[in-house]
């Protein structure tokens, strides 16, 4: 059995208008190169799978991106019709380092990361609209008032999704959104990033060590290896590229899960989302 | 409430210290909420308390310095602590919890040795002790400007540093900056405990910091519970602490300790049943 490999030029029309680019990217610590000549493109709409061996830089990226860690060469949006400038990131941890009696309500954590008003002074509705509506984007249950402790893995997952949607940002970043969370949290996660792709044109660059999942729902995927990129292109050409099967050991037959419903790849992301719908 | 608090408590209310005492409890609670909350969800409960201790340090340095009041001595001092134990955080690769300790040893270690030259320890004892018992009118006014300058910063900065607490990755990503938060966070708390050692002594500030949020932890569901039940156990400790310290004739300060102590054993019940 292979795995649900598809190539994006038939099946998810990206748009093109706007992109996000790494130039000559790099990463240096203490004199040591961690990353080094990272050149990757990331149209709106577009999902970009990172892989690579443990250790081969993949969160130093992400930490790079974020702004967490300084970087060499450049890192820019171009929006439609307008001038290049450092993208707007919507970032989804890999995991919350939480203590399950943690006092602090999903709604919390939105109204602190979207107001300044302090917790304590009472959170405003306006800030109940806007997370309901962050749920709804992504049809996943309204969990406003549950405490962030209590929460799965997976229901975490998609709070902190939700919670990266508001405000729109112009590039998703996923840290192994998979890990932690059992199989059911892991497929509606995907349905979710699904229809975000397919309504909202959002570019996304996912970290992942779960090939089989990496390879059923992104349209790229680029090998990072020894500090830099090492191969990319489909998600067909990168895991039967010799170069993967040696630094990751990876057999090609994999399994055909999760199972992403063909139907919601469905190609409409070019009409719902033209150039001229996100200039608002 | 006077009349109330005579027919409980007898004759406490009518001396003046004890109201200055009960007063000072009042307002430092809500102060203590505020950071101590954010504190305990940012692991800095054991920061807080090495903070206290290195006061002792700062006491001698002011002594050797020759100056008259140790206080300015004191919060100089923890400034910088809290600066380099910060810093030493971020590049170390140690755990947070051993880089404490370790300053804190050789802080006091330090006070303690500058101090005890010539024998003269004693001396300088009440100054890290304290006692909420002998505080003044005056006393209180500063504890009120306290008071009043850490919620107009908790009015602009609690979001974004309760955001960091949760995640600094994740509070980077919505441009909040992370490192000089963290920085400014660890300096206020710093300041807050080296300004009411001398007025409450080491063992009332690092309890009043901890205990009340500790015990609102336990039973508080959201971030908004959270404070206002700290303000509340922080009251109803220094309440009944005072009260019962005078009732039995035994040290202020730690009866209103011991009174937080039982609050929290309450609530870890109530938490208990709820389960």
């Amino acid at each position: 059995m292979t795995a649900p490999f598809h190539e994006p030029a038939d099946e998810v029309r990206i748009c093109g208008a706007c992109c996000t680019r790494l130039v000559g990217f790099g990463v240096t610590i203490g004199g040591h190169r961690l990353l080094r000549d990272i050149h990757l493109h990331l149209h709106c709409g577009e999902m970009l799978a990172v892989i690579g061996p443990n250790g081969a830089g993949k969160t130093t990226l992400l930490r790079a991106i974020l702004g967490e860690i300084p970087h060499t060469g450049q890192l820019t949006f171009t929006p439609f019709r307008a001038g290049s400038r450092r993208p707007r990131i919507g970032y989804v941890p890999q995991r919350l380092d939480l203590d399950r009696s943690a006092p602090a309500t999903v709604l919390d954590l939105f109204a602190a990361a979207l107001t300044r008003r302090p917790l304590w002074l009472g959170i405003s509705r306006s800030v109940r609209t806007a997370a309901e509506g962050a749920f709804r984007r992504l049809s996943a249950p309204v969990m406003l008032d549950d405490r962030l402790g209590q929460l799965s893995g997976g229901q975490l997952q998609l709070v902190l999704l939700a919670l990266a949607l508001a405000p729109r940002p112009d590039i998703l970043l996923l840290d192994e959104p998979m890990s932690g969370v059992d199989e059911s949290g892991i497929s509606r996660f995907y349905e979710a990033i699904s229809k975000l792709r397919r309504e909202y044109d959002l570019a996304i660059l996912m970290v992942s060590h779960d090939l089989d999942a990496a390879a059923s729902v992104a349209d790229r995927m680029a090998l990072l290896g020894k500090g830099t990129i090492l191969r990319e292109g489909s998600p067909r050409e990168v895991l039967n590229d010799p170069a993967t099967r040696s630094l990751l050991g990876y057999r090609a037959e994999v399994r055909a899960w999760p199972a992403i419903p063909k139907e919601t790849r469905s190609p409409h992301s070019a009409e719902s989302g033209g150039p001229e719908k996100r200039k608002q | 409430m006077n009349a109330w608090l005579s027919t409980v408590g007898g004759s406490w209310w009518s001396y003046a210290f004890m109201r200055h005492a009960l007063m000072a409890v009042m307002l430092v609670s809500p102060l203590f909420a505020l950071i101590g909350g954010l504190a305990i969800n940012h692991r800095m409960a054991f920061y807080a308390d090495a903070i206290g201790h290195a006061a002792l340090t700062g006491v001698a340095i002011g002594v050797l310095l020759g100056l008259p009041n140790p206080a300015s001595a004191i919060l100089a001092f923890s400034v910088l602590l809290a600066v380099l134990i910060t810093v030493f955080r971020w590049k170390s690769a140690a755990p947070t919890d051993a880089v404490i300790g370790l300053t804190m040893s050789i802080a006091v270690a330090a006070g303690l040795v500058i101090l005890s030259r010539g024998g003269q320890f004693g001396r300088y004892m009440p100054l890290l002790i304290g006692d909420i018992l002998t505080l003044t009118t005056a006393d209180l006014v500063l504890l009120a400007v306290l008071g009043l300058l850490t919620f107009l910063t908790a009015l602009c900065f609690f979001n974004a540093v309760f955001l960091t607490t949760l995640n600094s990755s994740l509070a980077l990503s919505r441009g909040i900056p992370v490192r000089s938060l963290e920085l400014g966070f660890a300096v206020f708390v710093a300041a807050v405990v080296a300004l009411c050692i001398p007025w409450l002594g080491l063992l009332v500030v690092n309890a009043l910091l901890i205990l009340p949020a500790a015990a609102a932890r336990n039973v508080a569901r959201s971030a908004g519970a959270y404070f206002l039940l700290s303000v509340l156990f922080g009251w109803t400790a220094g309440l009944i602490g005072l009260w019962a310290s005078f009732r039995f004739d035994t040290a202020a300060g730690p009866t209103l300790v011991l009174a937080g102590g039982l609050l929290y054993l309450l609530t870890l019940l109530i938490r208990a049943l709820r389960a």
